[in-house]
């Protein structure tokens, strides 16, 4: 799409003790795209993402971001189970990232929060409620509306749609469009479900044995004869979405 | 069932009349048809029996799990080298915290406005002044007991008046702070590591640091500031309450008027036995406040895990109190206070 890659990932290694997880992994995300990254169950796909955020240290290799304004840090991360701060209600949550950054008016705080609530699709009803109070769909649009505080230019989705009803996790994948045609960020998306792949998706990476199998649209994907990503996409799940020859 | 009876006879087992046949029962069967030199022949089981028993046929087939059993002394040895290298990387996580509590605190110092005041208020209170109550109470009782100890065992004496030396001085120097430092890592400390343990198990804490921001700074520091600065106030109502139930019991028990206690605790104590008492309580807060943040922040992914590491928290911090309270001990007699 565009000459700089948003992530430019090189000869990455991470690994905990003997184990390697990540083995001279290469990867590029396009600038605006939407990435889905599909992986075996502990195959190191949400390692990926947190060391490429920065929770896990790597024993080797480089990662550069073209927004490399390292103090600003300006991406947001949506965590599978959403990981808003318990003590805080959902406004409060999505207030805080521009709290530590900036002096605004309170009533600025909440005007911002409002309108960030309503871009992901809920209701100044849903306002003052602590994360507890919150059901599994609310809490992950509370959190992306958080991840989504500060504008970011890149945007870390953990399994979005895990643990959604099939309208929910449909509904979540419009929203998750919608937001990427008028905020134009890039998105790295961690994800198991095959209609998000297909709904949203630019770009599909099957990671396998610590390297990443198969990358590009995912008609070309499916094309690969990597035997992992031949079960994965052409197994019974994936016939059923019409996904397999 | 008798499994061991004549096993090498069986030749087939019928199971024409067999009503209710579940997984257990079913293996039990093939273990029979196993045991002997050649295989027994299951037959008569119809229908979903049948199916049970094939699939059981396959089952259990790569020999059984062994149960190892190691010499006992070899574990007992494992166990005490698993030990000490916990107890050499729990020693490091405690330095690591003090450093990155230092840095945090360092970084507040250069920067004034990052300071989280009203963090560390709501801290304050929560581990301060709601523990008000429930510390004078405790204390106030200790000065009670050990008032009327002292005085049913040096009647004998005829020493009664030495009491109020003894509990004076004990109380100042020792029981006030300890006490409460005890009762502040088991109120305190525990919901410090079981908070940091669960924002950890819910990813807050990693959520935080994506944001660009550090957790000790957020999280730790406020809870250990507001620790330090909780803890001698504490202490000091702590032993007021202590001297306060020690001249009751002295007055109702014992009938020595209060203003004899008071004109003899006049005598007995000096200012310095409250400096001794009072200066070993900041340490004391900071000990407890790091190992509930070291503990709460190596919480694992299970509930179990989180009981665990607030169990360690509260034993490990009552521990280096003590420790502490007698290194405090060793110093001060050292340099004759």
């Amino acid at each position: 799409m565009t000459e700089t890659p948003a992530i430019h990932i090189r000869d990455l290694v991470v690994g905990f003790g003997k184990k390697i997880i990540l083995d001279h992994l290469d990867l590029d995300v396009s600038d605006g795209e939407i990435l889905g990254l599909v992986g075996a169950s502990g195959g190191g796909k949400s390692v990926l993402m947190r060391t490429l955020v920065g929770l896990l240290p790597k024993r080797s290799g480089q990662i550069d971001f073209a927004d490399n304004s390292d103090d600003e840090r300006r991406w947001g991360v949506l965590f599978q189970q959403g990981a808003l701060f318990s003590a805080l209600t959902a406004p409060q949550n999505i207030q805080f990232p521009l709290r530590e950054r900036a002096r605004l008016s309170p009533g600025l705080l909440d005007e911002i929060a409002n309108a960030k609530l309503e871009m992901v699709g809920l209701t100044r009803e849903d306002g003052d409620k602590f994360p507890s109070e919150l059901s599994g769909g609310m809490t992950k649009r509370v959190a992306l509306a958080r991840a989504l505080a500060l504008d970011p230019s890149l945007l870390f989705l953990d399994e979005p749609t895990s643990g959604l009803d099939p309208i929910a996790a449909g509904e979540f994948d419009t929203l998750i469009r919608t937001l990427h045609r008028t905020l134009r960020f890039t998105v790295f998306m961690v994800t198991h479900d095959l209609n998000s792949l297909q709904a949203i998706c630019d770009r599909v990476a099957a990671l396998a044995d610590g390297r990443i199998a198969a990358i590009g649209r995912l008609s070309s994907v499916l094309k690969s004869d990597h035997p992992w990503v031949q079960a994965y996409f052409h197994g019974a799940r994936a016939q059923k979405l019409g996904l397999g020859n | 069932m008798c499994t061991h009876a004549a096993r090498t006879d069986i030749r087939s087992i019928d199971l024409r009349s067999v009503t209710a046949l579940d997984t257990v029962g079913a293996w039990l069967l093939e273990r029979l048809a196993r045991g002997g030199a050649t295989r027994a022949a299951l037959t008569g089981a119809d229908g979903p029996y049948g199916d049970l028993l094939e699939e059981v046929r396959g089952l259990n087939r790569s020999g059984s799990a062994e149960r190892r059993s190691d010499n006992p002394l070899l574990q007992r040895l494992d166990q005490l080298g698993r030990g000490s290298r916990r107890l050499a990387s729990d020693s490091a996580a405690f330095l690591h915290m003090l450093g990155a509590v230092s840095t945090a605190l360092l970084g507040i110092l250069r920067r004034p406005p990052s300071f989280r005041l009203t963090s560390t208020v709501y801290q304050l209170g929560r581990v301060g002044w709601q523990a008000v109550p429930i510390m004078v109470l405790i204390t106030f009782l200790i000065g009670a007991i050990i008032a009327q100890q002292g005085i049913f065992h040096f009647r004998r004496f005829g020493a009664e008046s030495y009491v109020v030396d003894m509990v004076g001085i004990l109380v100042l120097r020792e029981i006030g702070v300890l006490i409460v430092a005890i009762m502040v890592a088991g109120r305190s400390g525990s919901a410090y590591t079981a908070e940091i343990g669960a924002m950890r198990m819910r990813e807050e804490i990693d959520a935080l640091s994506t944001m660009g921001l550090d957790p000790v700074a957020v999280l730790i520091l406020p809870r250990v500031l507001a620790l330090v600065v909780a803890l001698p106030i504490l202490a000091f109502l702590g032993s007021l309450a202590a001297l306060y139930g020690g001249g009751l019991i002295a007055w109702l028990y014992g009938g020595m008027s209060p203003a004899i206690f008071i004109a003899r605790l006049h005598d007995a104590v000096s200012v310095t036995h409250f400096e001794v008492g009072i200066i070993k309580a900041p340490f004391m807060a900071l000990v407890i406040g790091l190992v509930a943040a070291v503990e709460g922040l190596s919480v694992k992914g299970s509930a179990e895990s989180l009981g665990q590491q607030t169990t360690a928290s509260v034993v490990k911090s009552i521990f280096l109190v003590i420790v502490l309270d007698g290194l405090f001990a060793v110093f001060f007699a050292s340099i004759g206070l």
